[in-house]
């Protein structure tokens, strides 16, 4: 049986908040910096979304429809793309009619919503599937939650959504001795499959491919090519943000000339063949149960949530938002829903972590702010608005 | 009666609350009829000179017509700032040290001789040795103006030595102000014995201390050893000419609780942070909102976010100007909780805009403030109640909101000014 190599690209862009001053509570409802969110929109644009999906789409066309690859596009980027860049929305259909690319389930905010509430995180997932059906006319099966969060009850909780298959990380703690390359299952729910991410394997792309003081540079085409016939097992997960390409790393590393190449050199290996993830689930049987009981990430050395909640500012700001959730549902209001969920954005709580030492690196690489605490106050005042339109709204509700 | 008045700022372009307590002083003085010369390292020209003549000590030249160096820096005994630190050595090799940094001190003196020397009058990493040259510089200009004043003031550890060396070189008094102390900066175990020694210098060699408190006066009494007799309160006033209280809207609907002024230990911050946990717990109509910086704003935000309050508890980061009074004008309380406060200005400033204000016990305004509730800053269960009671009870807020701006308008710098003058009487 030939191995599969399923390519799956994280797209998301966060609505990052205006300088929001404790003199504009409860005076001033604007809590959006659109000047910076469409500055690195086209900039991200200009030197990612639209270079890759040129690429992506001429490589599916030369091999002839044995290139695949899957997307999840959080609700927050494409509603910037509608906003700034509708012409990324038009080339992502080009790529959706070609019959080979798969678009993920994902929370539309790309919220933390599955670790404290079902009930917002079932809207959330809903009101995401809309959108990428409308935009897509494809209706997604397969789950992937921000960062890739997963855990045992995570994992039961989006069974229960209709889902089949969803993607997470093969994080060392969880796998143990277990190769990432198979399929696993759900330990509550067995009727769930997994796929891991081969995080040596994609973090070679996504983090090494430009650095020239790892022993493996300049990594080239056959070399990558080499090393997934070589790996064991019946998968090969390479996960990773889109951005990564022309973005996290520029063009003149030579990372889009890689992916440009990558597919048919991939395909010149008899051993080897693309998949989509949905494919994938329904080929592949799980090799066993894995078990999951605190839930694990994608992020930083520690592959667990202390990126967005491992100190007590971001802890108290989690708190006090999903303290709303009850508060929301009751009033129904289409404005205020909205905010929520873009107040919900993992990347607010991100920009606050203080983990300076081992990743700190790439933390300030994506922060607007020059500290956690900056982040921390900005985002409390425009939260403590947030409140007293809430409360407003309540009373006169009754 | 004449005074040469060595200050480190003077408004408008002012760092700290130095600057402005010194242009309330001249200008009383003024009123009391006491001419002022004031020497500030770097004035910009903008000042306001209605009530004094300014000398910019940037424009002066160390020139010393009569004295040989050697005169000079003997009277001047000005410190060379690198030699601090003289390890432990026999009499021999420590004159042997003595001889070495007094040849140093000559050149040093010679590069500098007919220089003019640009100060930056701020407090930047070189603050030791601009207050060096600003005591050379300040023993030029007391020569040069021999003729025009009969004493001597220097206010704050800064302007000590300049005020020594004027003494040294012209005979005349030295009266020095002590606005705060290292005591009020930290604890004695962090304390810099380079601002220490300078303090109790100038304390040991002038005439009359004047201190901005009774709190002020028992610290150079019993931490500088003072003689009790030299030391005089004349406590702080606060110019109001001028202003107008803001009228802001407000955006929240709840009342406001401010603490006001630089985040450090000395203002007591964390009793703050855990009155308004307290108060927070019996009512929810209450925001509280720490404006300003320091180095424990960090520490602070950790605090409350630590005790689940930080949709009620909120920071502005250092405000200025206009900033300032909208926040007092958006304020129903105030509060300074400061562990060690010489004086303390903001709840005047507060209490001006009409906000009914909570001291510690442990700052010098409490001794004038009459209508500020009081409290030791460590009883947080007190601070709450008062917080609480000046909430809930208008008839309360009302009574300290009239009776407190009546009673800081009634703090005048002419008053204080007079006392002053009393003190200069006194030596001359």
């Amino acid at each position: 049986m030939k191995k599969s190599v399923c390519l799956y690209f994280q797209v998301h862009q966060p609505t990052r908040l205006r300088l929001y001053r404790f003199f504009d509570i409860g005076k001033d409802s604007h809590y959006y910096d659109q000047f910076i969110n469409r500055t690195i929109l086209r900039r991200i644009v200009q030197n990612c979304y639209l270079p890759m999906n040129e690429i992506l789409l001429q490589s599916i066309k030369e091999c002839k429809g044995k290139f695949k690859v899957a997307f999840s596009i959080s609700g927050s980027a494409l509603e910037q793309f509608e906003r700034f860049a509708p012409e990324v929305i038009d080339s992502f259909r080009d790529l959706a009619a070609t019959g080979c690319v798969e678009f993920l389930s994902e929370t539309y905010y790309h919220s933390l919503a599955s670790l404290r509430s079902p009930a917002e995180f079932k809207l959330q997932v809903s009101k995401h599937k809309d959108l990428i059906k409308k935009l897509f006319g494809v209706e997604p099966v397969t789950f992937r939650n921000t960062e890739l969060i997963y855990s045992d009850e995570i994992g039961s909780m989006v069974y229960d959504l209709g889902f089949n298959l969803m993607l997470t990380e093969g994080a060392r703690h969880i796998m143990g001795w277990k190769s990432s390359n198979y399929m696993y299952s759900n330990d509550i729910q067995p009727k769930l499959k997994l796929l891991l991410r081969n995080y040596p394997l994609s973090d070679d792309i996504a983090f090494r491919f430009s650095n020239k003081d790892w022993s493996e540079w300049p990594l080239t085409v056959e070399k990558y090519a080499d090393w997934l016939s070589q790996a064991e097992g019946d998968i090969v997960n390479l996960f990773m943000d889109y951005e990564t390409f022309g973005e996290h790393q520029s063009a003149d590393t030579g990372i889009l000339d890689f992916m440009r190449y990558l597919p048919a050199e991939i395909l010149k290996r008899s051993d080897l063949k693309f998949v989509t993830p949905a494919e994938a689930g329904k080929k592949l049987k799980p090799a066993s149960t894995l078990s999951v009981p605190q839930p694990i990430s994608w992020a930083d050395e520690e592959r667990d949530l202390s990126a967005w909640l491992g100190n007590e500012l971001q802890q108290d700001a989690f708190n006090k938002l999903y303290g709303l959730t009850e508060k929301l549902s009751i009033l129904n209001d289409g404005t205020l829903w909205a905010d929520f969920g873009h107040l919900q954005e993992s990347d607010h709580l991100y920009y606050m972590c203080t983990k300076f030492f081992s990743d700190g690196e790439i933390h300030r690489r994506f922060n607007p702010y020059d500290t956690p605490y900056e982040a921390f106050i900005n985002y409390m005042n425009v939260l403590s608005d947030f409140i007293i339109r809430v409360n407003d709204a309540l009373a006169e509700k009754q | 009666m004449r005074v040469l008045m060595f200050g480190w700022e003077f408004p408008p372009h002012i760092a700290g609350g130095l600057g402005t307590a010194c242009e309330g002083i001249v200008k009383g003085l003024a009123a009391n009829g006491v001419e002022t010369l004031f020497v500030m390292p770097s004035a910009s020209g903008d000042e306001d000179q209605s009530a004094t003549t300014i000398i910019n000590a940037s424009d002066v030249s160390v020139d010393v017509q009569s004295n040989t160096v050697d005169e000079f820096l003997d009277k001047v005994k000005f410190i060379h700032i690198d030699s601090d630190l003289i390890p432990y050595v026999g009499p021999e090799e420590f004159s042997n040290v003595l001889e070495e940094e007094r040849r140093r001190q000559v050149k040093d003196f010679r590069i500098q001789y007919g220089q003019k020397y640009k100060f930056s009058g701020k407090y930047g990493s070189n603050l030791m040795e601009e207050v060096a040259r600003y005591a050379m510089v300040g023993g030029t200009i007391a020569l040069q103006n021999n003729d025009r004043f009969d004493v001597i003031h220097a206010h704050d550890w800064l302007t000590y030595l300049a005020g020594i060396a004027a003494k040294e070189l012209t005979g005349k008094p030295l009266v020095v102000h002590v606005h705060a102390t290292s005591y009020d900066r930290g604890d004695e175990k962090h304390m810099d014995t380079r601002v220490l020694d300078i303090e109790k210098r100038g304390m040991m060699a002038a005439d009359k201390v004047i201190t901005v408190s009774d709190l002020t006066r028992n610290i150079v009494i019993n931490k500088y050893g003072i003689d009790p007799a030299k030391v005089v309160t004349v406590h702080n006033a606060v110019d109001f000419s001028g202003r107008e209280n803001l009228m802001v809207e407000r955006g929240v609907k709840d009342k406001v609780v401010t603490f006001l002024g630089r985040i450090t230990f000395q203002k007591g911050p964390e009793y703050f942070i855990e009155a308004a946990a307290k108060v927070l717990k019996r009512t929810k109509n209450v925001r509280f909102v720490m404006a300003g910086s320091g180095d424990m704003m960090n520490r602070a935000i950790r605090q409350v976010a630590r005790m689940g309050i930080s949709d009620r508890f909120h920071f502005t980061g250092f405000l200025r100007g206009a900033d300032v009074q909208k926040m007092f004008a958006l304020s129903d309380v105030y509060i300074m909780p400061s562990v060690s406060e010489p004086f303390g200005i903001s709840p005047l400033e507060a209490m001006r805009s009409n906000v009914p204000s909570i001291i510690s016990h442990q700052s010098g305004a409490a001794e004038v403030l009459k209508y500020a509730f009081k409290v030791d800053f460590w009883d947080v269960d007190a601070m709450a109640d008062d917080i609480y009671a000046l909430l809930q009870y208008p008839a309360l807020s009302e009574f300290a909101a009239k009776q407190g701006y009546e009673e800081v308008n009634a703090l005048k710098w002419n008053n204080a000014a007079a006392k002053m003058k009393q003190v200069y009487e006194s030596v001359v």
